[in-house]
Formats: C-alpha cells, structure tokens, sequence
C-alpha cells in the first residue's frame, strides 16, 4: 500500500509566502511560494503530519517530499544549492515518521520509498516547434542532477528509490543510469520502482510512446515494480495497467488520479467511489502497490487500504528475472 | 529462463520471437552506404534525409540503421541532430533505431538522444577484453542491445572455427561478466565474398551457415545478424547474378537461424523464381558442393549477364543501327573505336562539316546530359563520352578549316581559372570538361592565375561565366578579393565558385555581399550544367534575383545558427594544457637524428599503402573503398573507374613515368609554453651516414628554429584540456630532451607533363586520372614514410605490425600533422619546414605564394611520437591569441589576420 498526494494535502495549510520562506529564507532574492519540496525545511511538522496521516490509514510506503528535488527543476527558484539538504532532509524526515510507525505495529513495518519526479524539461522533445532538432536538457544534464538527489535521498534514509510520473521516457532513462552509477560506486544495492504516465486516451506517454514500448525502454534496470501514475483517473487507467500487468515480470503498481479533474480543476472522485475501481483491479489481478496521487486524500488511501485487504497480491505472469 | 525474446522499442515495440520472421534493417540513411544521403547530411538537407527515413519505414524496414561515419563531418553533432529530427517525426520514430558506427563517442552520443530501446552497431573484441566490457557495461546501462562482430584482436574471424572461438568468447564476456541479458546480442559472423578465385574463400558461405547454426544452438537467446550483398562481391555488374546469390544465401543463412539482417529489397530475387540452372550454380557455389563450383558458375554467370556488358555479337549488333543511333551509342558508351569511321560517314550526309558537330554529335551528347543530369549516368562515363567528342571533333576540324566557315555557335563561353596561389585543378577540370560537353566553350586558364589575368581575359574575350576553383584555405581569400575587383570594375559576369574549401555557407556570407552580379557555389560537376543554363538564358532576370535571395536568406540562416560557443581566453587554456606525465612517458630517442633524403622511391612500395576512397570522391563517387565497388548505385562506375586506375598506375609504375622524392629528418626539441623549440646539431647529419667517415674536426653547427603552434580555446567540458601540439613535447623545463620530426614528400615530378601530353591527344579522362593518382601516390608515401620512420628511422613503435587498413584508420602510434589542416591550419609552417629540411634545394618542391605546395602532388608535415599525441581540430581562436602569435612570429598584425582569418572566431 502506496500513500497518496503530498501537494494536496499541503495546500490545506494554506501557507503563505512568509512561511515557505520560514527564518532561513527571508532574504531569498525569488519568490518561495509554491515550493513544496522546501516545506521539508522550513515547515517539516506539517510534512510529517502527512505522512502520519497516510501511515494511520494502513499505507506501507510513503514517498519523500521531493517530487521537484533536481537542480533542473529548482532552477526557478534559484535553490540550486539546496538540492542536496532538500532531498535529504524530506528522506530523513519521512524515515522518522516510518520508523514510529514501524515500532507501533511490528508486524506492518513501513518503507520510505525516494521520490524522483520527471523535472520541468524533456529530453526528446523540442519545446519549439520551429526547432525540432533543439533540446531544452541533455541526457547528461539530466544524469548529472539526478545523481545529486539520489545521492541524497540515499543518505537521508530512503528503503526504495521511485522515479515516478514519467512523461519522457530518456528522462527516466537518464535517472535509471544515474541511480545504476550511485550503486556501483557505492558498491550497494537498492529496490527502484518506475511509474509511466499515460497522458490521454491515445495510451502513449507525453514523448509518444505505447505501454509496450515503454516498458521495454526501461526494463534493462532490475526493477521492484513498474506501473503507472498521474494524469487519469483509475478508470481510465485500467486498460492501460492490464496492458502492462499482462506483459512484465517486474511488480506493478499504480497511483491513479482521484478521477479527471472538474471545470475548476478540482478533483472529485470520493474515497468510495474510487475504491470501487480499484477493487476492479484486484479483482483482475493486475497490480501489486497500489496507492493515490493527485487529489487523493488519506480517507482515499484508507478506503483502498481497506478494499486490499481481501485481496491477495498480484502474481506475476512471467517468472521472475534470473538476476 | 523461457521467453527471453530481443525486444526493441521506438515509439511502438518491436519483440522478436522465435516465430518471427527475419528482420529486414533499413539501411539506406548510412552515409557510408548512400551517397545521396550524405550529400543530404553534408549539405544539412534534413528534411530531405528524413524523407530517406521515412521511404524506409514505409518500405518495411523495421529497424532503421543510422550511420553517419563520413570523414568530413562531424558524426556526434550529425548523429544527434538526425535522431534528434527523427524523434519529432512519429511515424518514423515508431520503429527501433539501430546506432552503426566504429567511433563509441559517436554510439555514446546516439544512446544519450533515444528514448527507445535501440541496437548499437556494433562493438567486438578488437581493442581487447577492457574496451569491450566497458562498452557493453554502458550499452546495457543505456538500455540498449547490441551487435558484437566476430572480431578479436587477432583480427576478424574468416573460417568457422575462428567465428565460434571469437564468439563464443564474446557471450561468456558479456553474460558471465557483464551480465549482458542473452537475448540483446547480436552476433554479426561476417559475410564474406564467395567465388573469389580464391581458395581460403571457398567456404565463406558454408562456413557463415554453419556458425550461425552453431551460435544459435550454443549461445541460447542470441541472435544473428549480417550484411547480405557482401556475399555476391565478385559478381558486381551482373545483377542477375547477384540478386539470385542474395536470395539463395538468405534461404540458407535462415534456414541455419539468421533472423535479421541488413538486405536490400531492391536486389533481391525470389527464391522460387531463381531458373532452376542459375540456382544450382549459386548453391553450388554457396555450399561448396563441387571442386568447379566457382568456375562453372564464372562460365555460366556469362550466360545470364543482364544488358551491362554486351557479349561479341551484342556488340556487333549495335553496329547494324541506324547511323545517328550509333554514334548516340559511341558518346553514351564512351566508345572511341567507331567514331571517326561514323562521323565520316555522318559528314558525306550534310552540306557543311559544322552540322555533324551541331547535329548528329550534339543529339548524342544531349543524351548523355539528360542521363547525367537524372542520375543514370555518373562522371566517369560522361568524362569518357566527352573523350569520343573531342576526337570527333577533331577529326572534324581539318574538313571545317577547309570549308572556311568558323562560326561554330556555342551555347557560351565560360572562363575557367584555378586562383592565384593555387595548383589544384582536378575539380575545376571535370567541371571544364563536363561543361565542354555541354557545348560551351571554355577559356581554361589553368592553375594559378592573377586575379588581374582574370579579369583581362574575361573582358578581352567577351566570355559569360567565370568559374573559381581552390582548394587550399588561402584560396578563399583571394576569390573574395577578385569578386571585389570585379565590383570595382563594374563588371556583370556572373561568379561560379567551386572546389573542395569552398562551400554555400562561404559563398553566401564573405564573397556573394562583395559583388553586385550573380554569385553562386557549385561543388558538383552535374549542377554546373544547370546553374550555367539557367544564368544564360534568355530571361535570367528572375534566376538571378532568386539566387541572390535565396543566399541572402542563406546568409542570415546561417549567421543565426552558428552556435553560440564560448571561449576561455589564452592563459586559460594554457592553464588547461593536455598535461602528459613527463616523468613517466616513454620518450624514444631517433635511432638517426638529422636529415635524410629519398631520391627516386621505387613505386611498387607504395601500392600496399594507396588509399582508395579520397580518388573515387575526386570523381564525385562517394563511398568506402572497397565497398565502393559494390554499392548499389555507383557500384558499376566505380568498378569501371578503379580497372582504368589499376591499368594506368600499372603503367605509371613499370615506366616509371612519375618520380617520387622526399625530405625528413628528425631532431631534439622541447616546448616552450605554445612553441616548439627545434635545434638542429648538423654533426648529427654526418654521424648517420655510414658511407661517410665521422669527421670529428668539423665544427658542431648548431642551428635553432621555432615551430609555432596554435592552441584550442573553445570552453571545453570539465576535464578536457584545450591542446595545442606543443603539448606533445616535453617542455623545457621538464628537463627531460624530447624529439620531433617533419618531411615534405612528393610524387608528383612528371604529373604536369602527362597530363598536358594527354590534353594534346583530346584525352581529358587520362589528364585528369594521372593527376588523382598522383594524389594518392603522394599519400601513399607519406603514409609508407610515416611508418618507415615510427618503425626504423626514429624506432618508436619497432614491433608494429598494422594492415594498410589500420593505417588508413591511423591506428598507429604517433602523429603526423600536416599545416593547413585541422590541428595546425597556420600555413606559414610550412615557410619553417622548408627552412629546416631545405625543401627546395634537397627534392625541388616548392611553395606558391599561398603556400601550396608545386607540384601539387605533395604532402609535408611535422612527426610526434609521444604515445598520447593525436590528432585534434584546432576550431576558431580569439583575438588574445592572434595578438600573442602576431608577436611570436614577429609579423605585422594585418599579416597574420590574413593568414589566419578562416580560424579567428567572429
């Protein structure tokens, strides 16, 4: 069991541009407001509070708070520097909330899984269409940031590593490469799960790829799991993850949407109605992590909680890889 | 451990199965295959290539092959750019991209660009076990699979159990080590030619079957791979041949578990339609069943040659055409052998003598322009018709003095010059020559011509286009000059530009703002025709207007996308020197130190070490040799071209018609900051000489010089230094004594002389032959010299053993750079090198004004030996660097602008 939403949740706070700059950033020359990750520093109570929050409704993992945590992404903050306390701060954090959790119910412990995002940029894709050939970010670049927030996430206590809402495949690439490099160099060896993002009801990610193709693209990397996140509700998601659940042999899992967001852009989907479509995917036995993203809540998480556990996890089609 | 299938993906996937059928990889967007796609790539028509691309997806290539492994580009910023496009384009990107090319920076940089899961082509154990395990450690990082080669450092596997040792070796590496998956290698065991003649050759085929029979039983979940139209090398020019070889080597290679393959469908017959006679020749062949296998299908291949080569009494049959037909065939074919008895005969027809030249010659050669111009027919053979006009003409001549009518009616006069400073005309004369063909008269200049004799000449004789050739940098300079001049003048000609240095992006943005009329590069034989057509007719108003906007938009293109680069200033890159660890190098002293002279070099040494592919692009045939004689498109000519070369170095080396010499020596030297400090103690010079006594009175003349080089100051990436070839040597202050050596060699003595001899005899296709193989007679002896001296004169590398095509791949240890290319592009060196080696008075080659070496069949250079020197491209400099080399040479500063302004960054 999966967590849900971070941002959400946070927005509750209703922070204003004073208290994601807290005392330590009052001087900062860009406006802070918006930067979720920073949260973990300047506000980590509240962080915490989420992720009890999550943890109370029966989630086993629960993602750090770092979904922007690249020098790519806070660029436009200009915190750079601060990528590395960032991510290992959210870690550390997250890693203390578990750890409570793990004492009070010995039987369940619970895991800390990093959260890498997909950056603001993509690797193959031109932002200007008048340019097909220019690229906004090198693989290089990618791997380059990506290997500062997995150094850091490693540091701060993370179980697994999740890079998550792939949008473009070479970016995901580009963190698996940098994820293989931190464990050679350091002669270790940690559980990673990748989650696609399928855009529309085309069934291919923002960079055009199909379920399958994507899939192949990134199954060169031993993974824990491989699933989907973002962007469609469950029920819409549900072709896309039998597609794939019918051809890996890694785990599967799936954060879906709580739903399309509405007129406004609010998500509206009920804890009820989607445990509902999720139970259709245990029925079908087509996952085996299952939580929320965007506009999931912890009664989302807690009612899936509660529809997984007459369930038996999903077995996979293929046997698993020998290595 | 069941279904370990090779998946690939672009935007869509691609799994192969055992149920699969064989995978056909399009092949076509390969610069080393394609020509027309490399004229794309060069001339960064990538919309034009991408259409490439696309005809092959749509074709049902399910793999695309993209190889851009082309000597003049630069195969990382093509590769990325292209694969970049692709990846906009979805219905290309759709199938998997297969990354072929030798150079793993050019593979590395490809991986990075693609999101999909594609296939590197390809890695091998040639460089030993260390290169291959980290290369495949990376491939599988980026999630790539790859094609191993059946290579080793022994060399490449050529019988059976060689290509089940190397790759059997190669999967034990990659699985047992790398952990490689099984299912993403590849193995390529090498098609070779069959029915060679040779011996060793005879089971190329079986021996293929058999190893990929065994691989696929042996090395579970690999896969085989393999380019086809090797197979069927010997039988080039007869396609029906060819394409039943093709097919039938398929059927078996799949039968034996071949499952993908680089094919093309175009020449490919269907294995049931191959007549039953053929295909029990081909098999028999293919499968070694009988000791006359090769010279029973040699006899019968004769029988089913397709319409490239008339037998005997084909031949004859022309004869019995109609009188205009066959001289048409004469001109097409290129036959000299009929044409003055059919002219004669062509001249009792007509009034006047002129009307066969204007009638019966030109219908000929419209038709041979037509299919140059649609591309059935390739430069050589146009050459070769011009050869039959010229001869018909001049059989003409004496019978229209007589008839005292001169007014021959040319489409226009086009003067034809070789700029001032310059010697190299082989383009400017194919150019000359096809133009001639073309019927318009040429005023040929020659070669290094003033730009005031020029400028006389086209006003004196009235002519309509003037034609620029260059070849070296400076050459550049001085058609910006003229083109000025002629501004001055107010002259209306209008400008052809051409040669190897020049290009659009020169044309449009230095010599077409300095002159009103028309400017316009043409770099291609076949694109004179119709720019000198078009600037002449009738109504060129329009033309002209749109040439000139479309290199003013050219211009300003260009102007936007040069990269923005950035520069670190000189002290800066010298703080980022390529730092070589003087304490621990090992320096070879020069078992001879001195100079030393090659008088008359037998030529025979040299043809081991003659580098074919630069001849056939001076005929604009591109392509790698050999493979150029077996590509699908040029292949024919290019075979044609390369027997015509083989006959007349043949007679070049048994008559000794060209004379090669050389000068080289060796000395101490050490660096001094960007400087080479050269000290010649000229006692050395006697001490080699065993023939003469050391004389141990004579004084020690010390003589000093300085080479100057020039150092990169491009900002380079974290870790790379900014070099300069002073970092080769060790400087002074390391204390430790360092060598360096430089040469000036030349075959070129006799090539003006030939090919003047053949111009009188109307024989420009020999003319310009003796020249291109002058050329590579030249660098052939650099080549052989360079090797004589890393193995014996200087004694560096004294165990090499390398393949003449290791040394075209320069292989070796050690360096020689020449000035005026790209990691020394000052060409006032050379003033240094003549000093020293005393050039001129030792072997007679000299140095124009612009420096270019006469006769124009000359290579000079510098040696380094240190095992870390390599070659590099210098790129633009700054003006911080001028200023400093301007006081280093002690030249003015407007001097040493003009010599370096191709280099100075804008």
């Amino acid at each position: 069991m999966l967590d849900g939403a971070m941002g959400t949740m946070l927005q509750e706070y209703k922070f204003t541009e004073e208290d994601f700059r807290g005392d330590r950033f009052k001087d900062h020359p860009t406006p802070l407001k918006g930067n979720n990750d920073l949260l973990s520093i300047t506000q980590p109570e509240a962080v915490k509070d989420v992720h009890r929050k999550y943890l109370a409704v029966g989630a086993d993992i629960i993602e750090t708070n770092t979904f922007s945590g690249t020098t790519i992404a806070m660029a436009d903050y200009n915190m750079e520097d601060l990528v590395y306390e960032l991510n290992f701060q959210s870690a550390k954090i997250a890693k203390e909330v578990a750890d409570e959790f793990t004492l009070k119910t010995p039987k369940q412990p619970r895991f800390v899984a990093g959260s890498i995002g997909p950056t603001n940029r993509t690797a193959s894709l031109s932002p200007d269409v008048n340019k097909p050939e220019y690229r906004a970010v090198t693989f290089d670049e990618l791997r380059v940031a990506y290997k500062l927030q997995v150094e850091a996430l490693i540091d701060g206590g993370s179980d697994v590593l999740l890079v998550e809402t792939i949008f473009d495949t070479l970016n995901a690439k580009a963190a698996l490469f940098a994820i293989e490099e931190v464990k050679e160099e350091r002669n270790i060896d940690i559980p990673i799960m990748v989650s696609g993002t399928i855009t529309d009801a085309s069934g291919r990610t923002l960079s055009g790829q199909t379920v399958e193709a994507f899939l192949i693209s990134i199954s060169h990397i031993p993974l824990l799991s491989v699933g989907f996140n973002c962007a469609l509700g469950a029920e819409q998601l549900e072709p896309y993850l039998k597609r794939l659940s019918h051809n890996t042999h890694f785990f599967t899992s799936a954060h879906p949407n709580a739903g399309l967001p509405n007129a406004f852009g609010e998500y509206d989907q009920s804890p009820k109605e989607m445990k509902k479509l999720i139970e259709s995917f245990l029925e079908q036995n087509l996952v085996n992590i299952i939580g929320g993203c965007c506009g999931t809540s912890p009664a989302h998480i807690g009612a899936i909680a509660d529809a997984a556990k007459n369930f038996k996890p999903r077995k996979t089609v293929v046997e698993a890889h020998e290595e | 451990m069941k279904n370990r299938y090779l998946k690939l993906s672009g935007l869509e996937p691609l799994i192969i199965t055992p149920e699969s059928n064989f995978i056909n990889v399009g092949e076509r967007t390969n610069v080393t295959g394609s020509r027309r796609f490399l004229r794309l790539i060069k001339e960064e028509k990538y919309g034009e290539a991408l259409a490439v691309a696309r005809d092959q997806v749509e074709g049902g290539a399910q793999i695309l092959d993209v190889n851009m492994d082309e000597g003049m580009l630069d195969g990382v910023h093509a590769m990325v750019t292209f694969l970049n496009l692709i990846a906009s384009e979805p219905d290309i990107a759709r199938i998997p991209i297969m990354i072929d090319s030798s150079k793993w920076e050019i593979i590395e940089a490809g991986l990075q660009v693609v999101q999909g899961k594609c296939v590197v082509n390809s890695i091998s154990l040639k460089e030993g076990e260390e290169a291959f395990i980290r290369q495949a450690t990376l491939i599988k990082r980026y999630g790539a699979a790859t094609i191993v080669m059946a290579f080793d450092e022994v060399g490449q596997a050529d019988s059976y159990e060689r290509r089940i040792e190397i790759c059997e070796r190669s999967y034990r590496i990659l699985v047992d080590i790398v952990k490689f998956p099984p299912e993403d290698i590849i193995f390529d065991p090498n098609i070779f030619p069959v029915a060679t003649g040779m011996e060793e050759h005879r089971k190329n085929a079986i021996d293929f079957f058999n190893a990929t029979k065994w691989i696929r039983t042996n090395l579970p979940y690999a896969s085989v791979s393999g380019g086809v139209s090797n197979v069927s090398f010997s039988f080039r020019g007869n396609n029906t041949v060819r394409e039943a070889m093709h097919s039938a080597f398929l059927y078996h290679a799949i039968q034996h578990g071949m499952n993908m393959g680089i094919v093309n469908p175009t020449m490919l017959e269907v294995y049931d339609e191959i007549p039953k006679d053929l295909l029990e020749h081909v098999e028999d062949v293919l499968l070694d069943r009988r000791e006359d296998a090769t010279e029973r299908l040699l006899e019968f291949a004769e029988t089913v040659k397709g319409i490239k080569k008339e037998d005997s009494s084909k031949q004859l049959a022309w004869r019995e055409n109609a009188l205009q037909e066959r001289i048409t065939h004469s001109l097409v074919k290129g036959i000299d052998a009929f044409i003055e008895e059919d002219v004669e005969e062509a001249r009792l027809t007509v009034s006047k003598p002129i009307q066969v030249i204007e009638g019966h010659l030109m219908t000929g050669m419209n038709v041979v322009g037509d299919l140059f111009g649609s591309g059935k027919m390739f430069l050589p053979q146009v050459v070769k018709s011009a050869r039959v006009m010229k001869r018909a003409v001049a059989y003409l001549q004496p019978f229209i003095e007589e008839s005292k009518d001169s007014t021959t009616s040319s489409a226009g006069k086009i003067l034809m010059a070789t700029v001032k400073g310059d010697v190299h005309d082989i383009g400017k004369n194919i150019v000359s020559v096809v133009l001639g063909c073309n019927n318009y008269e040429i005023v040929d200049l020659g070669v290094m011509v003033p730009p005031e004799k020029i400028i006389e000449v086209a006003k004196k004789e009235q002519v309509d286009v003037i034609g620029l050739s260059g070849l070296i940098t400076p050459s550049l300079d001085e058609m910006v000059y003229l083109a000025n001049e002629m501004e001055k003048q107010d002259m209306e000609i209008p400008l052809l530009i051409g040669g190897a240095t020049t290009s659009k992006a020169h044309t449009a943005v230095k010599i077409a703002p300095k002159y009103t009329n028309s400017v316009v590069h043409v770099n291609d034989a076949s694109r004179a025709v119709t720019v000198v057509g078009n600037l002449l007719q009738e109504n060129n108003k329009v033309y002209k207007e749109e040439i000139r906007s479309e290199y003013n938009k050219f211009r300003d293109q260009f102007l936007n996308r040069t990269k923005q680069k950035s520069y670190v200033s000189i002290e800066e890159a010298r703080e980022n020197k390529l730092l070589i660890d003087w304490e621990t190098t090992e320096i070879v002293r020069p078992n001879f130190l001195g100079t030393q002279i090659i008088e008359d070099l037998d030529l025979t040494v040299l043809l081991d070490y003659i580098d074919w592919s630069p001849f056939f692009r001076s005929w604009d045939l591109h392509g790698k040799f050999p493979d150029i004689l077996n590509d699908e498109i040029v292949g024919n000519q290019a075979s044609e071209l390369y027997e015509d070369a083989k006959v007349l170095l043949k007679e070049v080396v048994d008559k000794k018609l060209l004379k090669a010499k050389a000068v080289f020596g060796l000395f101490e030297a050490n660096s001094v900051e960007d400087d080479i400090e050269v000290t010649l103690n000229e006692s050395h010079a006697e001490l080699v000489s065993a023939s003469h006594p050391v004389n141990k009175k004579k004084k020690d003349s010390i003589r000093k010089f300085k080479f100057l080089t020039l150092r990169q100051q491009l900002k380079k990436k974290e870790g790379v230094p900014n070099i300069a070839l002073s970092d080769f040597i060790a400087p002074k202050e390391s204390d430790k004594q360092d060598y360096i050596g430089c040469f000036c060699v030349s075959a070129g003595f006799g090539t003006a002389e030939l090919a003047a001899e053949y111009e009188k005899n109307n024989d420009d296709y020999n003319s310009i032959m003796i020249k291109a193989i002058a050329d590579r007679l030249a660098e052939a002896f650099a080549e052989y010299l360079h090797k004589e001296v890393r193995t014996s004169y200087w004694g560096y590398a004294a165990a090499e053993n390398l393949s003449n095509e290791e040394l075209i791949k320069e292989s070796y240890k050690g360096i020689r750079p020449a000035p005026g290319y790209p990691a020394c592009p000052d060409h006032l060196e050379k003033n240094t090198i003549w000093e020293i080696l005393q050039v001129k008075e030792n072997i007679g080659v000299e140095l124009t004004e612009s420096l270019a070496m006469w006769p124009a069949a000359s290579v000079s250079g510098y040696y380094f030996g240190n095992a870390e020197a390599k070659y590099f491209g210098l790129g633009k400099i700054k003006e911080d660097q001028l200023e400093d080399y301007t006081i280093r040479r002690g030249i003015s500063n407007d001097l040493a602008k003009k010599w370096l302004s191709p280099i100075i960054a804008d």
